[in-house]
């Protein structure tokens, strides 16, 4: 199975004032982030690979020449900003079908009940108040984790459709008994159902059964 | 290295920082921004520090500008760039200057322009003292490091 090597979390932050980019990229930085800095909702979107339709704002494709290299694991954002706000961006990343599973995150320097109400109902997942502390962006790393492994289960998950074929096989323990003979399974099909299953251990000793003894009873097993 | 004078300077850092503390210059926030300082950024407080009284002077002249004619202010202008200068102040830590921030707001908001005069020109004050003493505390620094020592960790409770 292949499991996904440690990368970073990468963010993308968004404010329209040059002081405070400063201050939110050395903060991500320092939580062992990633950082993209735009200073507007719009250049945001573009980074996102969304294009904004010119005639009809309220229309967002994706654009076909973004290549989608880069993952973003969470957009934060400042509320106030001109043109495009915090909650238009919001807005627009949850009403889009490719990225409405990114997390967000709103900054504001005012506190503003409603204001808070309403980013969190539209979907964001924290509303910071400026300044931000590093101790306030140790609050990202579980809403970037979920996006993380539910991609990582989502892909395993994949494997295991079109590589397992006898899946009642990692149930039992008395099974092994019952394990048809080495040349029946494809090896492949053995190890992606070991590396999967929750009998890991019992299913490892019939891996290491020497392949070239034909003799059934030579299986040990132990329970 | 001459660990006793860089004793003595690394004793004065402190008491120095710790005075800027105690008279209010600086409040908590500006502990925070130390802490983002390290090995890979080791300029970031002198830079962002450089950042925000640079737009300082640029807020106070333009908001000068919009209170200038007594018939003709334009308070949204006037209210944008406070906004903005107490956004900064208070992410730097520079106490004093926020506070003055939250005085200028007020009187903008009710448009009292001789007010919002006073505030402006004790918002220059402000800055240019706080630009002063920071300026003298990283000069501090500067000999710490220069005579083969660390800066001191310093955390105010």
């Amino acid at each position: 199975m292949g499991m996904e090597t440690e990368s970073q979390f990468h963010v993308l932050a968004v404010d329209d004032s040059l002081f405070d980019r400063k201050m939110i990229e050395r903060l991500l930085q320092k939580s062992s982030c990633q950082v993209t800095t735009v200073d507007s909702g719009s250049k945001a979107l573009e980074f996102l690979g969304l294009r904004v339709d010119d005639e009809d704002p309220n229309v967002l494709s994706t654009s076909p020449h973004i290549h989608q290299e880069v993952e973003i694991n969470l957009i934060i954002t400042d509320y106030c900003m001109p043109g495009m706000t915090g909650y238009d961006l919001l807005k627009k990343v949850k009403e889009s079908a490719a990225f409405k599973s990114i997390p967000v995150v709103i900054m504001s320097s005012e506190n503003v009940p409603a204001r808070i109400s309403r980013c969190l109902e539209e979907g964001a997942e924290e509303f910071f108040l400026k300044p931000v502390k590093l101790a306030d962006l140790t609050k990202l790393k579980p809403h970037m984790m979920k996006t993380k492994l539910k991609k990582e289960s989502e892909k395993s998950a994949k494997e295991e459709e079109s590589e397992v074929s006898k899946p009642e096989i990692e149930e039992e323990e008395a099974v092994i008994e019952i394990l048809p003979l080495h040349q029946e399974l494809e090896s492949e099909q053995l190890e992606t159902i070991v590396s999967s299953s929750n009998k890991r251990k019992a299913m490892e000793e019939v891996i290491s059964t020497d392949r070239s003894r034909p003799k059934y009873n030579d299986i040990t097993t132990s329970v | 290295m001459n660990t006793i004078v860089v004793g003595q300077l690394q004793r004065q850092f402190q008491d120095y920082i710790v005075s800027l503390y105690q008279q209010g210059y600086l409040d908590n926030q500006f502990t925070e921004l130390r802490k983002l300082q390290d090995e890979g950024s080791p300029d970031f407080v002198a830079e962002v520090v450089s950042l925000f009284f640079d737009d300082c002077a640029k807020l106070i002249n333009d908001m000068s500008t919009s209170l200038e004619r007594p018939d003709h202010v334009d308070f949204k202008q006037v209210d944008s760039g406070v906004h903005q200068l107490k956004g900064s102040s208070s992410s730097v830590g520079a106490r004093r200057v926020k506070s003055v921030c939250i005085a200028f707001k007020e009187c903008c908001d009710v448009q009292n322009r001789e007010g919002c005069l006073r505030c402006l020109q004790q918002v220059d004050y402000e800055y240019k003292m706080l630009k002063t003493k920071l300026q003298d505390l990283f000069n501090l620094e500067q000999q710490i490091l220069q005579a083969g020592g660390t800066i001191p960790q310093v955390s105010m409770n």
